[in-house]
């Protein structure tokens, strides 16, 4: 074990407070970096893992997810001059979800917005941007701390999920709604009882819950929540289980889907929400944002791309493909940023960036896939429709109280 | 904006920008409202009392930069201003008591009169600066163009400025660009020998910038000096000081049309829908108007007047991180009599003095600026403006005036403390080189860069209000973002030092952002 005294780049990746339960549950020992913190990619199998999400229930460590505490007296103001979203009637107990620009309104980031208090707001993002709040900042009366290993998370998601967290103790929870957080407590007979914050907030489009609870809590919370759950089927998840179904709901992946504008190098490869798909999250009537005067000048354009949903014709996902206008694959129309073939919706799912001809549900255009047949490589250009996003959305991840499965 | 706007446009500050922006917009026909936040106009270039019965140039003592075309379209001699001294040349005192002399093209020993022995290089130095000042001098009258926008305007502006710099011949432009982003220090070294007149080159390229003569730029700063007066010895005094020039901008204002208020502090500039509508002044009252010039400087403007919720959050942070403190201080005695400087007779008093016996003594004046300290052997340009101005004195006394250097914004100990120190060292630097002046001081008075903030509400205290360095220069400045003299609102301009082309007394940052807000329909 390295000493707090070497040098960053010789430090370990941090451990979460799940970690130690993690590696007991883990067959692969299969763990990769997520901002600074060792994660855990696939406990046992993909497929195992994802049925749990879509059948059961799945408990996915997100710890690392970057956590500011923002307050003050221009809090609001402040996040509203940030993100996309007029915030103003997010109350307290609310959550939303938010991206925000810089100033030509490139994408830097998403996230989601808890109002705790009528001053004091929690930003959790998938990338740290102390930098940016802080140039956001300048102006507004308003402190940002960033809290992420203050916090430990854990995403309880999938249909049986409401009925575990009660199971567990957690009363009151079948009361909460959708993007709605409040404070729980865990009763259990023979433990202290522990309060947490609770969210009805994910990343699979199913029925599903965030807990938020102090780094102390993890272990005992992660123990009850799978001495009530494993016999019925729940189980920890990694990442790449996870990723089929934001596929399947549609959700966007920094890095993978978009890039950060503040990360990008080549001109040209940032993305405005226009293009992502996200303009229901850009609110050109609240008052002034970062970026909305580029926005609004785009909007005006049209965007000369956008991300659209993909059914591909066959069952091999089209990781990467580029896609063109038509079967003879002559002239490039745009490429595939995530694809995975979709167990329940029993359909071959891509998320693709395409050229503004082809954005409209029913278009069509043509993937290039290749595929590997015992190192014997082959190539298929098929056809792949523009379809409605989210491939999957159950009725179940917003009725309330849920069905109690 | 409805017509119902009280204003076509409100001009944030009653300054020599303010006043020319002011001038040519009332003159092409808008409804113009000056606002000044003190009780009198003219912003830092105004004549005070700072003892009783002593005025003086409270800010900029010499007035240089403010082009002759300028000056006529605005009428100013009908307005009222009128001459002091008008070819001002300027004495490099040697505390030996050998003064050079730097007049129209000659370099003389002032003793004999004799050429000093510098004196042709120092022509060829004047000629090499006057071919780049022509090719240069067009941009200062220039809105600068935008790169890679595509716009006929923004190519034909960098096209002729490209065509002026490759017309100077393959030398002259090899020359150019070996210099251009150098420091003076080396370029005096290559050309001249005596320590004394280089003293004097380098004091003009570093006065009134956050450098010393071995810092990168400073020929650029010397290139801009030339550029903006076509040759930097063309000094010029206003009789009745500098105030008497801004009185005659404010005349030339009122004759337009212009309405000019003092007492009048903007404290908001008030925004619908992404348009400037308004601002309010200290005590409440709101005048509409349909677009609003500042020329405060562009912190002040945006990040106060404006606030950065109006702005993107990068370009807040380009402004908030605009380098705008000064370094120059002023030193104003009032004298009972005129002191003998060595080897200076009297009649030269009327010229400007230069309290810089070589480089290698500004750069150690500049050094301590880094520690928060000031020298204990500042770099000083003097000049006793009642020797050719009687009525900046009770008779027979005289008023001395010296912009000085470098004081740096926060001082160890504060300036409160250091003040009467300062005082101390100043006039112990000055009597090395007239002894006998420390006894004929009757009053004085120390504005080091956070009083020239106070005084004359300029952010930082400095005197370009911001640093003029080559990535807030020109195309960039003062950030990438409020170029060409808009503000990223609609309808809000900037028309002080911080825009191109720079500070000093010119006030062509003034009419080159009145031509772009006559771009703009009314």
């Amino acid at each position: 074990m390295l000493t707090e005294s070497a040098p960053h780049y010789r430090q370990p990746l941090l451990k979460t407070p799940f970690h130690e339960r993690a590696r007991e549950w883990s067959q692969l020992d299969s763990f990769v970096p997520w901002s600074g913190y060792s994660t855990v990619d696939v406990f046992t199998s993909v497929e195992q893992e994802y049925f749990a999400i879509r059948n059961a229930s799945s408990l996915y460590d997100l710890t690392p997810m970057v956590k500011y505490r923002i307050c003050g007296t221009d809090a609001l103001r402040f996040l509203n001059r940030l993100v996309t979203r007029d915030l103003s009637k997010l109350g307290p107990g609310k959550v939303a979800y938010v991206v925000w620009c810089d100033d030509a309104g490139q994408l830097i980031d998403d996230g989601t917005v808890f109002c705790i208090g009528a001053q004091e707001y929690r930003l959790c993002t998938g990338e740290r941007q102390l930098d940016w709040l802080r140039a956001s900042a300048i102006g507004f009366a308003v402190e940002i701390q960033e809290i992420t290993e203050d916090i430990a998370a854990l995403a309880v998601q999938g249909p049986t999920s409401c009925a575990l967290l009660l199971r567990a103790g957690l009363t009151g929870i079948e009361r909460l709604r959708p993007f709605e957080h409040g404070e729980f407590t865990l009763t259990r007979a023979g433990r202290e009882p522990m309060s947490l914050m609770v969210s009805r907030t994910g990343f699979t489009g199913d029925l599903g819950y965030e807990l938020w609870l102090r780094p102390a809590d993890a272990e005992p919370v992660w123990d009850v929540l799978l001495e009530e759950g494993s016999p019925r089927a729940v189980r920890p998840v990694g990442s790449r289980a996870l990723n089929m179904a934001r596929i399947e709901a549609g959700f966007l992946l920094p890095n993978v889907d978009f890039i950060s504008a503040a990360h990008t190098l080549y001109v040209g490869t940032e993305r405005s929400p226009l293009e992502l798909g996200l303009g229901w999250l850009v609110d050109f009537g609240k008052g002034h944002f970062t970026g909305r005067r580029a926005l609004l000048a785009e909007q005006e354009r049209g965007p000369r791309r956008q991300l659209v949903g993909l059914d591909v014709d066959g069952n091999k996902p089209a990781h990467n493909a580029l896609l063109y206008s038509d079967r003879s694959a002559r002239r490039e129309v745009g490429s595939v940023s995530s694809a995975t073939w979709s167990p329940t919706c029993k359909r071959n799912l891509a998320l693709a960036m395409v050229e503004a001809a082809y954005v409209s549900v029913g278009s069509t255009v043509w993937a290039e896939i290749y595929l590997n047949r015992e190192l014997t490589w082959q190539r298929r250009v098929v056809r792949a429709r523009v379809v409605e996003r989210p491939f999957f959305a159950p009725a179940r991840r917003r009725s309330t109280p849920p069905a109690l499965y | 904006m409805s017509a119902a706007a009280a204003y076509d446009c409100v001009v944030v500050g009653g300054g020599h920008n303010g006043l020319v922006c002011a001038t040519y917009l009332a003159r092409a026909g808008r409804s113009v409202l000056v606002l000044e936040a003190a009780p009198s106009l003219g912003g830092a270039a105004i004549t005070r009392e700072f003892a009783p019965g002593f005025r003086v140039s409270a800010c900029a003592h010499l007035l240089h930069l403010m082009p002759p075309a300028l000056m006529r379209e605005l009428q100013l001699e009908r307005h009222g201003l009128a001459w002091a001294a008008r070819e001002v040349g300027t004495l490099a005192l040697d505390p030996s008591g050998s003064p050079l002399h730097l007049a129209q093209g000659t370099l003389t020993e002032l003793s004999s009169g004799a050429p000093a022995p510098d004196s042709a290089a120092f022509q060829e130095w004047r000629a090499l600066l006057r071919r780049f000042t022509a090719a240069l001098h067009p941009v200062l009258n220039q809105t600068p163009p935008r790169l890679g926008t595509g716009a006929w305007r923004d190519r034909g502006a960098l096209l002729s400025l490209a065509l002026r710099i490759r017309r100077l011949g393959r030398t002259d432009l090899r020359e150019l660009l070996r210099i251009g982003g150098i420091c003076i220090h080396d370029v005096l070294e290559e050309r001249f020998a005596s320590p004394l007149l280089k003293g004097a080159l380098a004091l003009d390229a570093v006065l009134g910038t956050n450098y010393g003569p071995r810092s990168p730029g400073t020929v650029l700063s010397l290139l801009y000096r030339s550029a903006a007066g076509a040759g930097a010895e063309r000094l010029a005094l206003p009789r009745g000081g500098m105030g008497s020039l801004t009185q005659a901008l404010a005349e030339a204002a009122r004759a337009a049309g212009v309405r000019l208020r003092t007492d009048a502090t903007v404290e908001r500039i008030l925004v619908h829908e992404d348009r400037v509508q308004a601002v309010t002044l200290a005590g409440g009252e709101t005048v509409r108007a349909r677009a609003v010039i500042s020329s405060a400087d562009p912190k002040t403007t945006l990040l106060q007047l404006l606030g950065s919720e109006h702005l993107d959050a990068g370009f807040t942070r380009r402004v908030a991180q605009l380098r705008t403190r000064g370094l120059a201080g002023k030193l104003h005695l009032a004298l009972d009599g005129l002191p003998v400087f060595r080897g200076v007779p009297a009649s030269c008093l009327r010229d400007r003095l230069l309290l810089a016996p070589s480089a290698d003594y500004i750069e150690r004046a500049y050094n301590h600026t880094k520690y928060r300290e000031y020298s204990a052997a500042p770099m000083m340009e003097v000049t006793v403006p009642s020797v050719a101005d009687p009525s900046l004195a009770p008779s027979g006394q005289h008023v001395l005036s010296a912009i000085v250097q470098y004081l740096p914004y926060e001082v160890a100990g504060g300036w409160e403390e250091q003040r009467p120190r300062l005082l101390q060292t100043l006039l112990s630097t000055l009597a090395a080189y007239a002894p006998d002046l420390p006894q004929r001081v009757r009053a004085a008075e120390l504005l080091a860069p956070p009083d020239i903030e106070r005084e004359f509400r300029i952010g930082g205290g400095h005197w370009h209000h911001a640093e003029l360095a080559l990535d807030q220069f020109f195309l960039v400045r003062p950030v990438p973002g409020a170029t060409q003299y808009r503000a990223p609102v609609a309808g809000l301009y900037l028309c002080g030092a911080g825009c191109h082309p720079g500070g000093g007394v010119m006030g062509l940052a003034g009419r080159n952002a009145a031509r772009e807000v006559l771009r703009e329909a009314a």
